[in-house]
């Protein structure tokens, strides 16, 4: 078909789906993670490929393990953080290899747009002796994929294909092909591979030694590593994205554009660097290239002139290269005028609000969790106080009421989507631990802070078929939960009621709110919707009881009140009429339209 | 010692658009489609944003570069040839963005983030006053009026890509073309409407 041979534009994300099409690959999975999410929900649209989501990065890593062990070419992507989680799995199957193939997709997020740490997970790569390779646009976040397929089979080894934020959500140009078809080879029983008891690992990790050692020559060779030749006066070496704004802010100039970070190729790096006067590296986040570089005995400069915080952008890599005196200033850098900040809020409608709501009233302890609701502790409801990584509200809560005089009162808050993820085992721990704390379990059925993925709380699968929903409730009473309430969460009154006395109690408690998301999927927007509000001014006192519960269909209108305070104001385009902003109006200023 | 004095060279060949707003507006519609109109005119492009935050009232912006061959996917502060804010305030945020010689479209159009009430920080009072303090060539539009007049609210976005087209080298047809593709079945000619209303705007 000639349509398979067209050029479109696609972000790098899309680019790696179309990656693992043409590239014949079997099996991918994932767990959701900015910014890696549209990777798998790509993928699904390949009928070619089978493609899940699993309920965590550790579970779809040995989904992916499992499939490449049976000679299936296989993809696991993941955030940076996800592979903290499916860390075990990756540190030990270097020992056992990947026959089929195997890409680990690590979606790396310098400057942390929407993640909790900038952790640099090319050290991963060093840490378990695999090949790293990094595209630098999506062409290349395309044609990589085969490349990575190609090492893995060869060499018997799992890639890390690391990406970052701005590969991942950047569009261009990509120039695709057809589909090339691979056999599954099928399991091939070797315990002495595949089972790693200590005596065979011993043997094995001689041979993963060596695997890594042929990959270095294979590294010296490849076209993944190019040396652009140039001025001779200052060399640069550089990776991903950034090789993007070297290119621009200094064209013409001595390149060595590394599109596999690890192992590096020393010996290329040594002739570039006889060819060149002053030699740098120019690095996202962690000095990864230049301390090995330096290690070798090649004299370069890199993190002299560049941070390793945040992520590397025109502006940053010009910067540099001034404080360097590569170039000289060439504008005068216009500030930013500081303006009112934005800061993301519920949406109309969510169900997460009333909660946050309540508990901004009650004083307790709130350890919260990774999701939508992690808004809450944003003002105006300052609603949260502890938060580190996905699943953690359950442990700290447990923890922080262990080692209190009081043993209670203190709360978890943990979505659907994150409980199931990694919430579970905190709550049996609990259980078994007689920790009096109170679960919260903000179940609005779908993964929404990703952007709505479905996952085993749903019903639903990756491609949208249905499968076996699980009732969380069930799933709690039988870890040992024997307190367990439902309630509504745009009921405040019913709410507050139940928090109030479930905190207060000396033993274990769940509470489970029980509305969908406002936003997605988007199917369920409709049923959200019921008849909006409005604020009658004629009864409005200017209070902002209104405005506290922080919802972007209300505002201040330019109507006083005889004090002189601005009554507030209702967009009924945005306003879902989930009441939780009438409930609060002590003055009933809040009504429904009539006659709609 | 400063050998690449002449750095911008490069840079100068290509078109640096800048497309702002808040979360919502369709920020992030408005510059697939630009980027539709450079690609079908054979050019290369690249585009970036950061969405995530995109639906829940955050800032949002989009960088998008079009020319001969584009390597960064971000433009550089003060290399935007035009900037389009949807909102004025983010007009006010993103203008250092825009080259002195550049222009900024702005929607006449004021979003108020719910912290506002907060008071630890006002909404600017007049913020297309405050941009052109700053900025000489600034068009402010009152897309959402005219929209309206043209009988549908929601073709304001295409009404402000027509005043966009103006600033940009890229064909009619191509924009006809993008647009025709883009927007909801049944809506192409009101939308094209409004793109034509945009394009014969008296500057
Ligand atoms: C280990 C890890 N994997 C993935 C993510 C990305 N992520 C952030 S929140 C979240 C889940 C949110 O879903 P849920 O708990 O249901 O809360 P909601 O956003 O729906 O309120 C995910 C997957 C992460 N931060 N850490």
């Amino acid at each position: 078909m000639a349509a398979q041979f067209m050029k479109r534009i696609l972000s790098g994300n899309e680019a790696v789906a179309r990656g693992c099409y043409e590239a014949g690959l079997h099996v991918a999975t994932a767990y959701p993670g900015t910014p890696s999410t549209e990777i798998l929900e790509n993928i699904s649209q390949y009928s070619e490929i089978y493609s899940e989501w699993s309920p965590n990065e550790k579970v779809a890593f040995e989904v992916a393990m499992g499939a490449t062990f049976e000679g299936a070419r296989a993809l696991v992507a993941m955030k940076h953080v996800g592979l903290n989680v499916a860390a075990d799995p990756f540190m030990s199957v270097s020992l056992v290899g990947a026959p089929g193939g195997l890409v680990v997709v690590s979606a790396d997020d310098p400057g942390m747009h929407s993640s909790q740490n900038e952790q640099d997970n090319r050290t991963y790569a060093k840490f378990a002796g695999y090949p790293c390779l990094e595209p630098a646009d999506s062409q290349e976040a395309k044609d990589f994929i085969a490349d990575a397929l190609k090492i893995s089979v060869e060499y018997d080894v799992p890639v890390l294909y690391r990406m970052t934020t701005r590969v991942c959500h950047s569009k261009g140009i990509v120039n695709c092909q057809e589909r090339k078809e691979y056999p599954v080879i099928g399991f091939q029983r070797d315990p002495k591979k595949f089972v790693v008891l200590p005596a065979h690992a011993r043997v094995r990790h001689q041979w993963s030694t060596e695997r890594l050692d042929k990959i270095r020559r294979f590294a010296e060779n490849t076209s993944l590593n190019r040396i652009e030749p140039g001025d001779p006066k200052i060399g640069i070496i550089t990776h991903g994205v950034t090789y993007q704004y070297v290119k621009e802010i200094v064209p013409g100039t001595s390149i060595l554009k590394l599109g596999m970070t690890y192992p590096l190729p020393f010996n290329k790096i040594r002739k570039f660097f006889e060819q060149v006067e002053r030699l740098f590296v120019i690095e996202e986040l962690e000095p990864f290239i230049e301390e090995q570089v330096k290690a070798a005995g090649i004299e370069c400069e890199g993190k002299k002139y560049w941070t390793n915080l945040g992520e590397m952008s025109p502006d940053v890599v010009m910067e540099g290269l001034i404080r360097a005196e590569v170039i000289s200033k060439q504008k005068t850098v216009v500030k930013a005028e500081p303006v009112i900040p934005r800061p993301p809020v519920f949406c109309p409608g969510c169900p997460h609000r009333g909660v946050y709501y309540v508990l901004s009233k009650l004083k307790t302890v709130i350890c919260t969790d990774i999701g939508c609701y992690t808004l809450g502790v944003l003002p105006p409801l300052n609603a949260g106080d502890t938060c580190v990584e996905m699943g953690a509200s359950i442990g700290v809560a447990a923890g922080m009421t262990k080692a209190r005089k009081i043993g209670k009162g203190i709360v978890a808050t943990i979505g659907d989507s994150t409980f199931i993820h990694s919430g579970m085992t905190g709550l049996l721990n609990a259980v078994n631990n007689r920790s009096a704390i109170t679960i919260i379990i903000m179940d609005n059925r779908i993964t929404a802070m990703t952007g709505g993925q479905y996952h085993p709380g749903t019903g639903k699968q990756l491609n949208g078929s249905e499968t076996r929903k699980v009732d969380l409730a069930k799933i709690c009473k039988a870890l040992g939960a024997e307190r367990i309430k439902v309630i509504d969460p745009y009921d405040l009154k019913q709410t507050e009621s139940v928090l109030k006395e479930e905190i207060s109690l000396d033993e274990l408690s769940v509470v489970i709110t029980n509305r969908p998301c406002a936003l997605y999927p988007p199917e369920n927007r409709k049923q959200v919707c019921e008849i909006p509000f409005r604020v009658n001014h004629d009864l409005c006192i200017g209070c902002h009881a209104c405005l506290r519960v922080s919802c972007p269909a209300i505002s201040e209108s330019d109507r006083l009140t005889e004090k002189n305070k601005t009554k507030s104001q209702i967009d009924t385009a945005l306003c879902t009429g989930c009441s939780v902003c009438a409930q609060v109006c002590p003055v009933g200023a809040i009504q429904r339209i009539e006659n709609r | 010692m400063h050998l690449y004095d002449d750095l911008q060279d490069n840079m100068n060949q290509l078109t640096n658009v800048l497309i702002v707003g808040v979360g919502g507006q369709g920020v992030l519609l408005a510059s697939e489609l630009l980027c539709d109109v450079a690609f079908l005119s054979g050019l290369d492009v690249k585009k970036s944003e950061v969405h995530g935050m995109a639906q829940r009232g955050g800032v949002v912006s989009s960088h998008v570069r079009f020319g001969k061959k584009v390597y960064s996917p971000l433009i550089a502060a003060g290399e935007a040839d035009l900037m389009l804010s949807f909102e004025q305030a983010e007009a006010k945020r993103w203008i250092h963005y825009v080259k002195t010689d550049g222009w900024a479209v702005i929607n006449i159009r004021k979003l108020v983030p719910p912290v506002a009430f907060l008071k630890e920080m006002n909404y600017p009072e007049n913020p297309v006053e405050d941009v052109r303090k700053r900025h000489e060539h600034v068009l402010a539009v009152s897309a959402t009026e005219m929209a309206q007049a043209l009988g549908n609210v929601r073709t304001a976005n295409i009404l402000l890509l027509g005043v966009v087209s103006r600033f940009v080298e890229l064909k009619k047809e191509n924009w006809e073309q993008a647009i025709r593709e883009r927007v909801p079945k049944g809506t192409e000619s009101v939308n094209l409407k409004a793109f034509h209303t945009g394009r014969s705007l008296q500057l």
